[in-house]
């Protein structure tokens, strides 16, 4: 009778009805859903796949959207839609990789920071990510970028560099005002080792806001990343990066606005995508109240 | 009943460094706990009574005195105690509500000290836990709920179990029942009671419930702003209160019956607030409050005494030891 | 016999949740009349807090209010408008909270909170000068036996110890309670010493302003010495009515007699016994006595029908099959 017996799993209905408290956080989940398949399925669901990468059909340059190209052509005579789709790879590809680096550091250090509040590790950990806040999150990631070589890694490791203390600050607040919780200080009058009470004890408390903020995290990073591509110092041509489609279009303005304006919608759609996500996630870990 | 003390508090001071100036929690308690007795401190807000027990427990390392546990010093904070100590000496706190990890499941807050202490031969912590809900009363399909889904009383006896997993001679009750209903209680204390007699514990059992200390403790110490006031066999205490102090509070209980009524002594109106812990009234704390304050009052901090024996008294209206014996 | 103030009848009200249906109160009945201090006793959860939320109305948006009616001054409560129900919010009837420091709002300054409910309540026909306003929280202040009150207009709450709190709080519940006071649990968070003194106060206020009381406490001796007419509630339903003395020296249903007896005494006698069982979910409540499943002297009969309370003369009234029949 070893280990999990009695153990009844989560309560799945219970977890959707308190995640869909507000209807927009079900179409949240579903545009994050879509533009997720979108990207993985890219080679099979856009229409002209190979526009993607590098290519060129002048005759068809710059048509305004219509039957063939339902989002239009662009300088290239490469099919818009198409590149768009392509381009969600990249938007979530800078979400996942940014995340999975930033939030295991981020956390890990929030929580140790948290558990020896008051002590060198705090302020150690705490001044380095004060630092870091203190410069506008842009002009860091542009100053790094434009040091090193610019590339869809690069604007990665910019983007990572700048947001992992956003996740420290959080678990340190709960991290340290949990530290004196009864439940805790019963864990070390039981002789439970610090590893354990930090990742046992603390952390299964800190999940919603961490999984909350990841959530809403993933629209912002993909601005970001957005951004960077747009003033150049991203993804490099001929890459469908959606940041650097806005920009090539702009030249374009307002008379072939189709070139820049879908990828701009498309970014937006992504960004709202998960914030309303977010927003159910929040409420699926709301507290109840009878 | 043995006479041998089990745990020592002696000269125990307890400071805090705030920004608003030094809190004198605890300030200069002695007192001893004899093997398989239960002794009751009692005590309102601000009197220390539950930072003694954290003290004790090692939350806190004491400022100034020491803490002796069968016959060895142990005045450090739990960081720095040996793993074998933890097992002999363990606590309840008041709000089960937060002395359990909501995210953890019952089971799990069961396993976790015999896990810690290696106390299960063949690795099985499950079966160890289940022992423990049988023991509680706590039926076993309940090891896979979280404490947020039980009522206060379910939640209480977990954390008495987990106090009882490693086998303590020593509990420190932080009032225990406080948070609970009058018939919850009840259980609560008789489980308690039943288990002290079976795994021969002592228990400092830290309340301001004056009616179920006196059926619960064997000798009581009523505390007031960090300071013990009064202390004596629990029959003595209540029949012959000598502090001003004592009489506020016991005139201040509510009662039900007509023969508790009258047991309460001369009826002092209880007046004014409790200090703070910050503007501790210089002499005896109690004396803005006292009706009989004289002048050596606000100025002398009365020293405790033996008026009678094994009763304990620090207050100027008995200044030297009354009839002996 | 006293002008009827509230009369409380046959109330049901449940809660919608993602589970199922709560069904709280089943069938609760109470009345105050004008001067009369009332008390409810019974352990948490129970529905007293509910109830009072009830004559307030200011449940939560998933109560629904299954059956009953609730008469203030012959008016059903549960009927009446918007406006109606804010005027007697405004002038008739108030509550304290159980924990003073929760219901007031530490940003602002005592004198503010105070001060807005004066302008809301107590000046209704004309727009006050700013130095009547002050004047009037002054009055209250000092009615609820605080010391300086001017000082203690001018702070924060987190300035005053627990007690003076609650004074303010009860201050503040005078501004608008003309005829009915609902404290509820109001001595709980606080000392015993200071619980006394609070209680005492607020009997003199009580008497000295002819104000009718709903006094609520799972704390028995606390309500003993109160009031002059106790209900012991158990899981939504009212078990017993009594005055007071008569209930103390004749308890009759056995949850009273049960929950009387949990009570350590001072004079000692050891520990008492708890009861049995636990408090059924209200979610799967069946339509019998609810107390029946711990009952030491439930018959099979008990099961199937909820008792109505029934009539044992001297004012008393109990809940249970063992003294009437349906």
């Amino acid at each position: 009778m070893k280990g999990a017996v009695f153990r009844k799993g989560p309560d799945y209905g219970k977890s959707w009805h308190k995640f869909s408290n507000n209807y927009l956080s079900q179409v949240g989940l579903g545009v994050v859903a879509l533009v997720a398949v979108i990207a993985i399925f890219a080679p099979y669901m856009a229409p002209y796949p190979s526009n993607a990468g590098f290519f060129v059909n002048y005759p068809e340059a710059h048509e305004p959207p219509n039957w063939i190209h339902i989002f239009g052509t662009d300088q290239f005579g490469r099919d818009v839609l198409s590149r768009i789709m392509f381009g969600f790879r990249y938007s979530l590809m800078m979400a996942v990789v940014v995340l999975s680096l930033v939030v295991p550091l981020g956390v890990v250090l929030g929580l140790v920071a948290g558990y020896y509040r008051g002590g060198k590790v705090d302020m150690v950990v705490m001044r380095c990510a004060d630092i870091f806040l203190a410069v506008p999150p842009l002009v860091l990631a542009l100053s790094i970028c434009s040091v090193l070589t610019p590339s869809v890694f690069n604007a990665m490791m910019a983007v990572s560099l700048m947001w992992w203390p956003w996740y420290t600050r959080l678990v340190y607040s709960i991290s340290s005002s949990l530290r004196n919780e009864a439940f805790v200080q019963a864990a070390e009058i039981a002789g439970a080792s610090p590893f354990h009470i930090i990742f046992r004890e603390i952390l299964p408390n800190c999940l919603g806001p961490i999984l909350t903020k990841i959530t809403l995290d993933a629209g912002w990073v993909i601005l970001i990343g957005a951004s960077l591509s747009f003033v150049g110092l991203g993804a490099q041509p001929p890459i469908p990066d959606l940041g650097t489609m806005v920009s090539d279009g702009a030249n374009f303005l307002p008379e072939q606005w189709w070139v820049s304006l879908f990828p701009a919608l498309a970014i937006v759609l992504v960004i709202l995508g998960f914030n309303l996500l977010g927003d159910g996630v929040r409420d699926l870990f709301a507290a109840e109240t009878v | 009943m043995s006479t041998e003390q089990i745990l020592t508090v002696k000269d125990l001071k307890k400071y805090f460094k705030t920004t608003r100036g030094i809190v004198k929690a605890v300030d200069d308690v002695s007192f001893s706990v004899i093997k398989n007795e239960t002794f009751g401190l009692v005590g309102e807000s601000g009197s220390g009574k539950s930072t003694v027990g954290h003290v004790i427990m090692g939350i806190y390392g004491p400022t100034a005195g020491s803490i002796t546990f069968m016959g060895k010093d142990i005045s450090k904070s739990v960081g720095k105690r040996p793993k074998e100590l933890k097992k002999r000496l363990q606590i309840v706190f008041q709000d089960p509500a937060s002395s359990l990890n909501p995210r953890r499941t019952i089971a799990q807050i069961l396993e976790l000290p015999f896990k810690v202490h290696h106390l299960a031969p063949d690795g099985n912590y499950a079966e160890k836990a289940f022992e423990m809900m049988d023991l509680i009363e706590l039926p076993r399909e309940f090891a896979a709920r979280y404490p947020g889904e039980q009522g206060g009383g379910e939640k209480q006896a977990v954390a008495i179990g987990r106090a009882l997993a490693t086998g303590p001679s020593f509990i420190v009750l932080d009032e225990p029942t406080s948070a609970l209903d009058v018939s919850i209680q009840a259980k609560i204390i008789n489980m308690l009671m039943r288990f002290q007699k079976e795994f021969d514990l002592s228990y400092l059992f830290i309340t301001h419930n004056l009616s179920l200390m006196r059926n619960v403790a064997q000798r009581v110490g009523i505390m007031y702003l960090g300071k013990i006031v009064e202390l004596a066999g629990t029959p003595e205490f209540f029949s012959n209160p000598l502090h001003p102090y004592t009489k506020m509070l016991l005139s201040a209980i509510p009662v039900i019956t007509p023969e508790e009524e009258a047991l309460k002594p001369e009826k002092i109106m209880s007046t004014g607030e409790i200090a703070g812990a910050l503007n501790i009234p210089l002499g005896c704390s109690f004396h803005p409050r006292c009706p009989f304050a004289m002048d050596t009052c606000s100025k002398v901090v009365p020293s405790i005494i033996e008026y009678k024996r094994g009763h304990h008294v620090a207050c100027h209206l008995y200044p030297s030891a009354g009839n002996s014996q | 016999m006293a002008e009827q103030l509230l009369d409380v009848k046959d109330l049901h009200v449940y809660f919608k949740v993602y589970e199922g249906l709560l069904k709280v109160l089943n069938g609760v009945f109470l009345n105050v009349g004008a001067k009369e201090k009332v008390g409810i006793i019974g352990e948490s959860g129970c529905g007293k807090t509910t109830t009072m939320k009830a004559i307030m109305r200011i449940l939560a948006a998933n109560a629904i209010v299954a059956g009953g009616t609730i008469a203030y001054r012959g008016s059903d409560v549960l009927q009446v408008g918007m406006q109606d129900l804010m005027r007697l919010r405004r002038t008739s009837m108030s509550m304290i909270f159980q924990d003073p420091t929760a219901a007031l709002n530490p940003v602002f300054k005592v004198g503010e909170q105070l001060e807005d409910i004066v302008r809301y309540s107590e000046f209704i026909s004309h727009t006050p000068t700013k130095q009547e306003v002050r004047t009037k929280a002054v009055d209250l202040l000092k009615s609820a036996a605080l010391p300086e009150p001017e000082r203690i207009l001018d702070s924060y709450p987190f300035q005053l110890s627990g007690g003076m709190r609650q004074r303010v709080c009860i201050a503040m519940s005078l501004a608008s309670a003309k005829d009915l006071l609902i404290a509820d649990e109001p001595g709980t968070s606080l000392d015993v010493t200071i619980e006394d003194q609070i209680m005492r106060e607020l009997k003199q206020i009580v008497e000295d302003r002819g104000l009718s009381v709903i006094l609520i406490s799972h704390s028995i001796g606390a309500v003993k010495g109160f009031v002059t007419k106790l209900y012991v509630m158990y899981a939504g339903t009212m078990v017993e009515e009594a005055p007071t003395d008569e209930l103390f020296s004749n308890p009759v249903h056995p949850y009273t007699q049960n929950l009387l007896k949990a009570v350590p005494k001072l004079t000692g006698g050891g520990v008492p016994e708890g009861i049995a069982g636990r408090i059924p979910s209200y979610l799967t409540i069946g339509d019998g006595c609810r107390f029946a499943s711990r009952c030491m002297s439930a018959k099979e009969s008990c099961q199937a029908h909820a008792p109505p309370a029934f009539d044992i003369g001297n004012g008393h009234r109990v809940a249970c099959f063992h003294y009437g029949d349906i």
